[in-house]
């Protein structure tokens, strides 16, 4: 069946249709992580985004249910090269399709991939809709499109408790990914994860020893009343860890500003300079806005990780606190897990 | 860390010549290195016994000796040249394993010489099978359960313990010859005892044989300080059992969900870590197809042949980058040369798939076995790229020059149900094939996963093909079928083919591709999934219609090109005259080796410095001209007609260059010329008329030029007939040749049956030809014609006589056994066989001298295997010259002369060597059909010198007591005694088989009387005996049968070889090492040549 990307600017990709029917607008991104796609569809950052997978061949170890970050699928739709119907992993249960189909998922195959990735790139990130009928697309509608609150949708409705450990760690979720969770969990930690919109008080009640701000979708600066929320519970002087978004958040709550990259850092292999040692780390990202390096207030706040390859802010640390934060994902899941000694850093400042 | 300042001068070991296990990926990584060097200034010293390579070029380095890879020679030029530095991890196993000889007998410390790269420790922890265990049990790093051991008995112990199949794979050795799988203690018994002999330090690791789980390999990088990334994941496609370099390879990994391929990656980083590797790195890994279980396999730590697929594989130029991190840099200092704004320190991300598909000698080697195991086989590869694996298959398979365009080949078509279950249960060259049959018959993905252990996941790839095939031969077929098809990799000839039996589809292929249905769109390999954008101009070939988006990234570069010509001022221009495509040589195969690369790559440099945009279209990831910035745009696709013609259809050169890629090129110059290509060069009337032997005979006659009488057939018959009516002995051979593919000396009607009943096997397109055997002395020349004037850089003559393939003979350079009058003679003859062939540039030609009168072998109108050692030692840079008169400049005025040229100070000898440990049941004595994989280069003052070194550089021992062996056939008794009795004049011990032994104490030669092999009712020492007892010290052995492998003579030659004695299966040859062991020479006293000072 014939399936239409159109994008907000007019072009037009003819593709064949996969996964769950109907037509889907969205923020078109792409990623150039070449395994993982399970831990990327269950990632709640991609809300309101329809994801473009670089690599051609999706699905080809099919559907893990114990690989997914959520018990969700993050992304509005899918959109790849093309979809691998005899997908072969001893833990495989089904096929990628029939995964998209049972999650009401609008997929789009059997298109040019890269040439859609280069147009990305040079034109920025972009609005489209996934269609059966190109005939019918108001093109004003598609680029007026913005997914409002996505962080509301997708953070979690009611406080809940993971882990058994000694530290007692208040996480906010924002589109949390769960290996965030277990990352904390396996060092010994009990885990509340709270909805978004809690208070100071009750994310207080619990009585934590330290704070961990989730990753999430969305625009930063369109959190008011969560950086409202950052804001006081820095006053408390609690070790904080943030990861993309709640780095971000935290940036803001601080002062510091945040821009839209023009097509954001996706995939697995993005290199992040450690400057306290020198040292580079090779990185999961997901991200499409960064803290500016101007706006960070050297008073206030150092650097402590940049892109090796565009020099945009990866982590900072602030002064005089227990706080950091990394735009980057130390979690890994899907990607590399070189970085996780970060969540031991995290733990150290809750065991002073 | 910016580069450590204090390194000014750079030792620099090669490999040493191609052999199995270590090709041509070597000359790529040494002139990546030579590079990297000389952008920081630094001074270049080089070593490389091989005259074939780039590296050896006088533009690579500032001192460049062509010398034997021995300890004593590396150390001689180390004390005459006084580097400051040595780099280690770039010349392969050979320079690796020089380097820690160096670094442990310490010459390097108290010759205040660093070694660059990583440390002994390392090397020795991730070489040593005991040091290496000992630290991947120190980081937790599963190893497969594995013991080292010195002795057959504790192997058969050990397995006794951990169970049978068990691998025995000996120490530091090349591609893991002489390893093997046991599954009985019988056969353990013998493995284990090849195995101990085959490694330097006489030991070997027995393993518990993992065979069946996937083989998973990761690319490294690590610099000094510690940052470390993987360059790419590769997964074979033939399971743990079959060597890697035997196997299908698919880049990226496929079947791996992310938290497998984390594990093994993350367990990659911490291993090249623990052994604090610095530069390069491979890790080899067996997972467990149901489970999380893996094992560690083996790691090299160094540059690899895994390491040069990685690098064409993803765009990372991973030996540059080791060189950099070698010199003190760290990652994230290092630009990443294809996008030109990243750096060094990221990890590729593709968005396409790159199969690697081995090229194997057995169409050559009809005896040799063909079964795939621990050792390997494989002399090259192709690699193709698409963005799918069945086209990426079907590309790498075509490209592979086997002779089939898809997957369903009709050799195996003939087998019956029973045969094909039968042959697939082995491991070989055909298994794809086999496979793909299987799957045709419709024997069930499942059923073939338990046989052969291949992931369902290619299995179901590959019924996906067997489906479409079917799909064109029965159903109504429609444009979206075509397209589908193109996507899947079929050529439109291959589609037609397969739609012939449904004459309604053939007519609508026919028409869709008239119609230009879809056209290629060709992508760039940018290192990074088109994240950031890329300047290089590296491409290739996916299907993409336009409404789908499909964009061909080529365009915006072809555009540039004709803006260069609007604007001359602007000197970034890349052309102002014009496209030239140069079409490589393929895989490296025997006949065809890395000399063609080089001459290719001297023909883009050439053409570059003329002005024009040179394209470049190869598959082989081994070599320099598959480097993305060598032509202005490389092309890496199979070099087949559509393929090549898809891109002339789109580059609309100027003219197409084939002189340069072997019979690769050649044998599409007729596409070419159908097809209103201007060949720059030789023209396709011209090639034909030198490759078909009744037009060329009728050339010869008409020029009144001599050559063997001749006959061609078709059958058996008529060969019979032919042979009887020239007179034994005769030639066989079929027309269109590379380095005498099945080429015999037929002594007998039985030879001549053997022969044809071998060859129409296969179809045969062109007739075999007879020819009378004339023996004589063999003269080789490469000569370049302009049309009016000829140069000859210089005359070769073989030290064998013809009957040896000249790629197997000696040869040297300039000839010593010929006189002016006969010199003049050549001269004359070479060039009325150019102007009567009407020839442009470069031309290749092989005469036989008998009596005074010249005889034509064959001419050869391109580039020929002795190019770059006749350019080196000539100092005539012959490819320049040939492409320069090709574009219709004049020799006169190019500044080398005219005729034979001046002749050099030394002389030059080119040895060839061999890799017959690695090809079990083939006859090591040389014939007609070329054996040799690659060859070395004495240079000395006198002739003897010259082939002293270059017999030294070819590994031959030539010790100088022991036993010597001889048998010999017939023919060879007259020569016998005078070689005998100077072998017991200088003090040897003769011994030899009762016929030969006659002979040789008739003269007075005392021989003892032995058999090949050991006899039941014989307490006599068999030669056999004498070669593991070590008294014998050389073995003479012609037979006028030869080839099977049951034949004693065989067995004993293999034997003898295997067991690593100077074995001599020519008298020509023999004559040549009495003459240097007589001289007694030694290699402390040779000449060292810089051949920068020629």
């Amino acid at each position: 069946m014939n399936k239409y990307l159109i994008l907000e600017n007019g072009m037009t990709f003819k593709g064949e249709g996969f996964g769950a029917p109907g037509d889907v607008t969205a923020e078109i991104v792409f990623t150039t992580a070449m395994t993982g796609y399970l831990e990327t569809l269950t990632d709640k950052s991609y809300a309101g985004q329809a994801i473009v997978q670089t690599f051609p061949l999706i699905g080809n170890y099919g559907i893990i249910p114990e690989d997914v970050e959520s018990n969700m699928i993050g992304t509005s739709a899918y959109i790849v090269r093309e979809w691998c119907d005899h997908p072969s992993n001893f833990r495989s249960t089904r096929d990628l399709d029939t995964y998209l189909k049972s999650r009401g998922i609008v997929g789009l195959c059997k298109i040019d991939t890269r040439a859609l990735t280069r147009v990305l790139r040079e034109h920025g990130t972009m609005n489209g809709i996934i269609t059966d009928n190109p005939s019918k697309v108001d093109l004003s509608l598609v680029k007026s499109y913005k997914c409002e609150n996505p962080v509301s949708h997708v953070s979690t409705k009611e406080m809940y408790v993971e882990g058994t450990g000694s530290h007692k760690v208040a996480l906010l979720d924002f589109g949390m990914k769960e290996n965030i969770c277990r990352c904390l969990t396996d060092r010994d930690c009990t885990v509340y994860v709270f909805p978004s919109n809690s208070t100071v008080d009750e994310i207080l009640s619990v009585n934590p020893d330290g704070i961990f701000l989730s990753n999430g979708p969305g625009d930063p600066q369109d959190n008011v009343e969560i950086i409202e929320t950052i804001k006081k519970l820095l006053t408390y002087n609690y070790p904080m860890m943030g990861i993309c978004l709640g780095h971000q958040l935290l940036a803001l709550a601080h002062g510091f500003n945040t821009s839209k990259l023009k097509y954001g850092h996706r995939g697995a292999n993005q290199p992040v300079r450690y400057l306290e040692t020198g040292r580079t780390f090779i990185s999961s990202q997901n991200h499409g806005y960064a803290v500016v390096n101007d706006s960070i207030d050297k008073a206030i706040a150092e650097p402590l990780f940049e892109n090796v390859n565009d020099g945009t802010n990866e982590g900072l640390k602030y002064l005089n606190k227990p706080v950091f934060s990394v735009q980057f994902h130390p979690e890994a899941c899907a990607g590399p897990k070189d970085t996780s000694f970060l969540f031991d850093q995290f733990i150290d400042y809750l065991n002073k | 860390m910016p580069r450590n300042q204090s390194i000014k001068k750079v030792l620099l070991i090669g490999s040493g010549p191609i052999v199995i296990g270590q090709a041509a990926e070597f000359d790529y990584a040494g002139v990546q290195a030579c590079r990297a060097l000389k952008e920081e200034g630094i001074e270049i010293v080089l070593v490389n016994s091989n005259p074939a390579t780039i590296m050896t070029d006088h533009i690579m380095a500032d001192k460049i000796y062509i010398e034997p890879l021995t300890l004593t020679t590396i150390e001689r030029i180390i004390e005459l040249e006084k580097p400051d530095s040595i780099l280690s991890g770039l010349g392969g196993q050979t320079s690796l394993t020089l380097c820690m000889q160096l670094a442990h007998n310490g010459f390097l410390e108290s010759h205040g010489v660093r070694l660059l790269g990583s440390s002994p420790e390392t090397i020795d922890k991730a070489e040593d099978r005991q040091l290496f265990k000992d630290t991947m049990e120190s980081i937790n790093q599963p190893c497969i359960p594995s013991e080292v051991v010195t002795s057959v008995e504790d192997a058969l112990n050990f397995a006794d313990e951990i169970g049978y199949p068990v691998i025995v794979r000996p120490a530091f050795t090349l591609g893991g010859s002489g390893g093997g799988i046991a599954d009985t203690r019988e056969k353990l018994m013998s493995t284990a005892l090849n195995g101990l002999k085959q490694s330097p330090i006489h030991q070997i690791l027995v393993e518990k044989c993992v065979s069946g789980w996937k083989e998973i390999e990761f690319e490294v990088m690590r610099d000094h300080i510690g940052n470390a990334i993987t360059v790419c994941s590769m997964e074979n496609f033939d399971p743990v059992g079959v060597h890697t370099g035997d196997s299908i390879v698919i880049a990226p990994t496929v079947t791996l969900a992310d938290k497998e391929y984390q594990m093994l990656r993350s367990a990659a980083l911490k291993i090249i870590d623990a052994l604090n590797i610095e530069g390069g790195c491979n890790c080899q890994f067996a997972l467990n197809p149901d489970s999380f279980e893996y094992a560690v396999i083996e790691v090299n730590p160094r540059v690899s042949r895994s390491s040069a697929l990685a690098s064409k594989a993803t765009g990372y130029p991973i030996a540059k980058v080791a060189t950099k991190i070698a010199l003190g840099y760290n990652l994230d200092e290092i630009k990443n040369a294809v996008t030109g704004t990243t750096y060094a320190a990221f990890e590729p991300a593709i968005d396409y798939v790159a199969v690697k598909f081995p090229k194997w000698p057995f169409e050559k080697f009809v005896y040799a076995s063909r079964t795939l195991g621990t050792q390997m086989k494989a002399t090259g590869e192709v690699m193709s790229i698409s963005d799918s694996f069945e086209s990426a298959i079907m590309k790498a398979v075509r490209g592979a020059e086997l002779g089939f365009d898809t997957l369903h080949v009709p050799f195996v078509q003939e087998l019956s149900d029973e045969e094909l279950r039968a042959k697939l249960m082995e491991p070989t060259d055909i298994r794809l094939f086999l496979v793909y049959e299987s799957l045709y018959r419709g024997v069930s993905v499942d059923e073939l996963f338990e046989i052969t252990r291949i992931d369902r996941w290619f299995l179901y790839k590959l019924l996906k093909l067997v489906n479409y095939e079917q799909l064109v031969t029965s159903y109504s077929i429609t444009t979206e079928d075509y397209i589908d098809g193109k996507k899947l990799g079929y050529t439109d000839a291959s589609l037609i083919k397969i739609a012939s039996k449904n004459p309604a589809n053939s007519s609508k292929l026919i028409k869709y591709k008239r119609q230009n249905i879809i056209n290629p769109t060709y992508k760039m390999v940018d290192t990074c999934s088109g994240e950031f954008a890329a300047t290089t101009p590296y491409f290739y070939a996916t299907y993409n219609s336009p409404e789908s988006g499909g964009e061909n990234e080529v365009l915006p570069f072809l555009a540039s090109d004709i803006m260069s010509t609007d604007n001359p001022s602007d000197n970034k221009l890349m052309s102002t005259k014009g496209t030239i495509i140069v079409l490589g040589s393929g895989p490296i195969r025997i006949g065809q080796g890395i000399e063609f690369d080089y001459a290719s790559v001297h023909c883009v440099k050439s053409l570059r410095d003329l002005g024009y945009t040179v394209v470049t279209i190869n598959n082989n990831p081994e070599t320099v001209s598959t480097d993305f910035d060598i032509s202005d745009r490389l092309y890496f696709e199979p070099l087949c007609a559509e393929d090549v013609m898809n891109i002339i259809n789109i580059e609309k050169p100027i003219g197409v260059v084939v002189a340069f890629g072997g019979q690769t090129s050649i044998k599409l110059t007729k596409v070419l010329n159908d097809n209103h290509v201007n060949i720059i060069g030789t023209s396709a009337d011209s090639i034909d008329m030198a490759e078909d032997r009744e037009r060329f005979d009728a050339l010869l006659t008409e020029l009144n030029i001599s050559k063997a009488n001749a006959h061609t057939v078709m059958t058996l018959d008529e060969a019979l007939y032919a042979a009887n009516d020239l007179t034994y002995p005769v030639l066989l051979r079929p027309s269109y040749v590379i380095g005498g593919q099945n080429m015999t000396i037929a002594r007998s009607d039985d030879d001549v049956k053997e022969y044809m009943n071998i060859i129409l096997q296969h179809e045969i397109d062109n007739p075999v030809l007879i020819d009378k055997y004339i023996e004589g002395m063999e003269i080789e020349v490469d000569s370049i014609f302009d049309g009016e004037d000829l140069l000859i850089p210089g005359i070769m003559e073989h030290i064998e006589r013809t009957g040896i393939h000249s790629g197997d003979s000696i040869a040297v350079y300039p000839a010593q056994d010929t006189d002016e009058k006969i010199e003049q003679t050549i001269v004359e003859t070479t060039k009325k066989l150019c102007k009567g062939l009407n020839a442009t540039g470069i031309v290749n030609i092989q005469y036989i001298v008998k009596d005074g009168e010249l005889y034509v072998i064959e001419v050869n109108p391109r580039a020929s295997r002795t190019v770059p050692y006749l350019s080196k030692v000539s100092g005539i840079p012959m490819v320049d010259i040939a492409i320069k008169v090709s574009l219709g400049m004049k020799l006169r005025d190019l500044g080398f002369g005219t005729g034979l040229y001046r002749k050099p100070d030394y002389i030059a000898v080119k040895v060839p060597v061999f890799s017959f440990a690695k090809l079990s049941g083939l006859d090591t004595q040389l014939g007609p059909e070329m054996k040799s994989t690659g060859e070395v280069l004495g240079i000395g003052k006198t002739l003897t010198e010259a082939i002293y070194k270059g017999f030294v550089a070819a590994s031959y021992v030539m010790k100088k007591d022991g036993g010597v062996f001889i048998s010999v056939k017939d023919s060879d008794k007259p020569e016998i005694a005078e070689i005998g009795k100077q072998f017991m004049d200088l003090g040897y011990e003769i011994y030899a088989t009762d016929g030969t032994a006659e002979v040789l104490i008739e003269n007075g030669v005392a021989a003892n009387v032995v058999t090949r092999l050991p006899k039941e009712d014989s307490n006599i020492k068999s030669a056999m005996e004498l070669i593991e007892d070590g008294t014998l010290s050389y073995i003479i052995s012609t037979s006028s049968k030869g080839r099977l492998p049951e034949r004693e003579s065989v067995k004993l030659r293999r034997h003898a070889t295997i067991a690593g004695i100077d074995s001599l299966t020519s008298l020509d040859t023999v004559n040549a090492m009495l003459t240097c062991l007589r001289k007694n020479l030694s290699e402390e006293e040779t000449s060292l040549v810089d051949i920068n000072t020629l």
